[in-house]
């Protein structure tokens, strides 16, 4: 089980709402996948109206919406939002985002922290994405969030575990859920990252841009349970040469 | 150095010349890489890759849903006035057409956006002739939160203002600003605009910056396509858009490059540019820059928006009114340019829907930005 804050998950993937081409093809990408907490950006939700095109869908489902901040620039912008967020969602939970760069949508490692540190002492459950940087992960731990989402690479890039090293050792020194966030492009970057150690994985852009959004969810989460099988069972390390399977050792120690 | 300085460094005929100079290979080497310069830019949109368009726009349709989803968003354009102090040879508002002016009173904006609102339109472009002393930076002062409380994205393009005054537009919120340069060839843009403040190449070329410097959220770039060399003019808004990139990095950039359409003052297109080739256009900066914005107005068919929203483009209007009050307070009046696409924005929406994208009408909100 995945253990955020106080409420425990049976499914590691965690999935995002937007760029589907309709509504009922993320419900069924969602169903697919199993998956029990879905983000969703608030600039998106027409809140005065009665029933919201992305919202409606997410609410009939039984998951957790992880509203998220996308939009905002500065610590000040997030805050707004995800009080904005807890009172139209009723929810506390939220994605912390800050990307004050429009081109690759880096996240401000200096405002999120600002943030997260304000946020948690207003009651939120955060969930921060940043950079894959080992320091600021403990740093955003220590201001109470309650787990940190590291990115693979730059959101929608597909481009798989760039931040790999990095990742290893924001997982090594984690005592908060790692949950790698962005850049994961295939299933078997999703395995890779499970086989690492992360808690967690979260995609969007590969589920939602492919040609079949609810065969490519299965896929992730059938990739992200055995990542995680893998690494419970221990994964062996790897030579660089071969070694044989049937060992004769049981010979030599008889000499 | 603001980007007039670069500008000025730069030789129309050669660049000109050159935007023709490729050949078939270098366009597949240019199709093929993930980062592209100012210069593979160039090969696609050179006469050698028209042959390639079907792979260019296999490739633009493929960037746009991994960076966009499939998600369109919509807008409508508001026209508060037809007041202006220029003459353009090619637009219907100019100093000396002889058109009913009006610019409206805060009723009949409140009514307008009304009327917006009820065509299901919930981002909104601002638009103005230029002039100065009646609608100038306290006109829209004053009419600005009138509007803004309507929308969660008000989007403007009025005449360049200072950083000063954009810096006020922003604190009343203004989330974008869109600044056509119409064209970059020095000779043809004096012979185009020839009066007013408008013909002041260098106040326009440099009122990005300007914008930039006031730190609103997003800039938009544009030419007007049939007014000169329109390959010639991509690559100048190319370098323009890095200059930019570079300088503002927190800034959102978007692309229109509209067809010159009729309009009352009548005229001839001396530099057409056919429908392939402005697919050609819209498809290599999707490729030059998988982040910019590229909207496609209601100045285009509804046929070729069918075909063309899908390959690259990440916002359309609908439903438009190009003349002040055009919506709700006098629908007779007469327009800028006569639109092409007349549908309404549901049927719009619907059309977009069964072709697998998905209409947005809200993607930001009041507090974002200021």
């Amino acid at each position: 089980m995945l253990r955020i804050a106080d409420k425990s998950f049976s499914s590691r993937l965690l999935l995002g709402s937007g760029k589907f081409a309709h509504p009922s093809l993320m419900q069924q990408a969602i169903q697919a996948s199993g998956c029990q907490l879905v983000t969703l950006a608030l600039k998106r939700l027409q809140l005065g109206q009665q029933q919201d095109d992305l919202l409606h869908p997410l609410q009939q489902m039984n998951i957790q919406l992880l509203p998220n901040t996308s939009g905002a620039k500065t610590a000040k912008e997030a805050i707004f939002a995800a009080q904005l967020a807890r009172e139209a969602l009723q929810t506390n939970w939220l994605k912390l985002e800050i990307h004050p760069d429009p081109r690759y949508l880096m996240p401000d490692p200096i405002e999120t922290l600002i943030a997260a540190e304000q946020l948690v002492k207003l009651g939120f459950v955060v969930l921060p994405y940043c950079s894959a940087d080992p320091v600021l992960c403990k740093r955003l731990e220590q201001a109470g969030c309650a787990a940190v989402m590291p990115l693979g690479a730059a959101i929608g890039s597909n481009q798989g575990l760039q931040t790999r090293a990095m990742l290893e050792i924001i997982i090594e020194q984690a005592t908060v859920p790692v949950i790698i966030d962005a850049g994961l492009g295939a299933p078997s970057h999703a395995a890779a990252a499970m086989e690492l150690g992360a808690a967690a994985v979260l995609v969007n852009t590969a589920i939602a841009s492919s040609q079949n959004p609810v065969a490519m969810a299965l896929a992730f989460a059938q990739a992200v349970n055995a990542g995680r099988t893998a690494y419970n069972a221990g994964l062996a390390a790897a030579h660089s040469h071969a070694e044989p399977s049937s060992p004769l050792t049981d010979f030599l120690a008889t000499l | 150095m603001s980007f007039y300085t670069q500008w000025q460094q730069q030789d129309w005929q050669t660049l000109q010349l050159q935007s023709r100079n490729f050949s078939t290979a270098q366009v597949r080497s240019a199709l093929h890489k993930t980062r592209l310069t100012l210069c593979d830019l160039q090969t696609l949109l050179s006469p050698a890759a028209l042959p390639l368009l079907p792979l260019l726009a296999a490739k633009a349709q493929q960037l746009t849903r991994q960076r966009f989803g499939h998600s369109v968003q919509f807008y409508a354009p508001l026209y508060l006035s037809n007041l202006c102090a220029n003459e353009c040879t090619y637009c219907g508002f100019s100093l000396s057409q002889k058109v009913k002016r009006r610019t409206l009173n805060s009723a009949e904006i409140a009514q307008e956006c009304l009327a917006i609102k009820g065509l299901g339109i919930d981002q909104v472009l601002i638009v103005t002739g230029e002039h100065e002393r009646k609608v100038g930076i306290d006109y829209f002062c004053d009419v600005l939160p009138l509007i803004r409380r309507h929308f969660s994205n008000v989007q403007l393009e009025v005449q360049p203002l200072t950083i000063e005054e954009y810096a006020r537009l922003k604190s009343l919120g203004v989330d974008a600003v869109m600044l056509y340069q119409e064209t970059y060839n020095a000779a043809a843009y004096q012979q185009y605009h020839l009066k007013g403040k408008k013909s002041d190449i260098h106040w326009r070329l440099d009122a990005p910056d300007r914008v930039g410097q006031a730190g609103i959220d997003k800039i938009g770039l544009g030419i007007l396509l049939g007014l000169s060399d329109w390959r010639t003019d991509a690559i100048l808004l190319a370098q323009h858009l890095q200059y930019l990139q570079k300088q503002y990095w927190q800034c959102r950039f978007s692309l229109s490059v509209p067809r010159i359409r009729p309009c009352s003052g009548g005229n001839k297109v001396s530099n057409p540019i056919s429908d392939k080739e402005l697919i050609q256009l819209l498809c290599a900066f999707r490729l030059f820059a998988p982040e910019l914005e590229i909207s496609l107005s209601t100045r285009e068919s509804a046929e070729f928006r069918q075909h063309v929203v899908p390959l690259a483009i990440t916002s359309v209007s609908a439903g438009s009114k190009t003349q002040p009050g055009g919506y709700s307070v006098e629908p007779e009046n007469l327009e800028q340019f006569s639109i092409d696409d007349t549908r309404l924005p549901e049927e719009v929406a619907k059309a977009l829907i069964q072709q697998g994208l998905q209409p947005v009408w809200k993607d930001w909100d009041s507090f974002l930005g200021r």
